[in-house]
């Protein structure tokens, strides 16, 4: 089981199979978005903030 | 693997689409590499690295940053999904709204103004309510509904000072009294694959704002406007967004370049990441097209 700790609240977030690296998080105790950086070890940072230019 | 091509698929983080659509790259054996747009670099001396892609995909999620590697990619003679020119029509709604315009695709009254005061006379002219709209942005942000002329003159001051430059393009629309839903509709290639309401009671019926989706029928006369509607533009992979007009009937409001369909993969059954990837493919095939190749397009 992957397991990360949120960078904000500190919580045990698991992270379910199939997750990438690049891919936003949101953690289920203090929402906050955090970003896959690597799965082995599993390492989570603060999202990029939403930026003007973004979407689709 | 798919004829040994080599495709690029540059993204800055992984949405549930890009999951899709590299997951489908992985099913179909394709040879393909991960561009995160934070970590490239361009050296225009040596644009041989990027010569190795048959095609790339962008999927960048900051429209600048995926228009100026889609520049440079075409420059190198690198073909992309979707072509600089069509993003650069597409990401603003300016240049969409003139293309529209140019084909004669059915769209919303726009009007344009590039200080405060003209920009007033074109809103008083509208009526309202108006809207107010930034000519680049996404996912219905700083969208604003204007219902009288004192809220129009604080909010033309406001993005006069405190918006860049570019917020002083103001690209003001009439307000269209929607039944509480918009429609989008996904074109890749010249098919309309499928098409969703995005049903919202705020009037921003933008799914990335909360809206939720339902299945729409894909009717000829929804087929025939999104098909002009991608044409005008320049075609490629493309979400397009209705609206039904009370009295105009259905009208082009939006197209996306780089469209997300988290609602209407699963809600239509289609598998659109997958059509993403055999429509890339056949780019990397077919190589540089004339779309590609040019420079300027309005």
């Amino acid at each position: 089981m992957n397991t990360v700790n949120c960078t904000e609240c500190d919580a045990a977030i698991t992270l379910s199979t199939g997750t990438e690296v690049g891919e936003i998080i949101v953690c289920p105790d203090c929402g906050v978005d955090l970003e896959v950086t690597s799965l082995d070890p599993a390492q989570v940072s603060p999202a990029p903030m939403e930026q003007e230019d973004w979407g689709e | 693997m798919q004829n040994n091509l080599k495709i690029g698929v540059l993204f800055s983080r992984l949405r549930v689409e890009e999951k899709w659509i590299l997951s489908s790259l992985e099913s179909s054996g394709v040879n393909y590499d991960r561009l995160d747009d934070r970590e490239i670099t361009f050296d225009l001396e040596h644009p041989q690295p990027w010569r190795q892609y048959d095609a790339v995909l962008e999927r960048s999620i900051s429209y600048t940053s995926g228009l100026y590697a889609l520049r440079l990619l075409n420059s190198f003679g690198v073909p992309t999904v979707n072509s600089a020119a069509v993003a650069e029509i597409c990401g603003d709604k300016l240049a969409t709204s003139a293309r529209l315009s140019h084909a004669g695709v059915p769209q919303p009254h726009v009007a344009t103004a590039f200080t405060p005061e003209a920009a007033l006379q074109a809103i008083e002219s509208f009526g309202y309510p108006v809207v107010l709209k930034p000519v680049t942005g996404s996912w219905g942000r700083l969208l604003a509904k204007v219902n009288d002329r004192e809220a129009a003159e604080a909010l033309l001051e406001h993005k006069a000072t405190l918006g860049s430059v570019q917020h002083s393009i103001f690209y003001i629309q009439e307000y269209i009294q929607k039944p509480g839903r918009d429609i989008r509709a996904i074109v890749i290639g010249g098919r309309v694959l499928t098409a969703i309401y995005r049903n919202a009671q705020h009037w921003i019926t933008n799914t990335a704002r909360g809206g939720g989706g339902e299945l729409c029928p894909v009717t000829p006369e929804i087929e025939g406007l999104c098909l002009r509607a991608a044409h005008a533009v320049g075609g490629g992979v493309l979400g397009i967004d209705l609206i039904e007009h009370p009295e105009k009937g259905l009208l082009v409001n939006e197209v996306n370049h780089t469209t997300e369909f988290h609602t209407a993969q699963p809600l239509s059954g289609v598998d659109i990441a997958g059509e993403i990837v055999t429509y890339t493919l056949e780019v990397a095939r077919k190589g540089m097209s004339p779309a590609h190749s040019k420079e300027e397009v309005c």
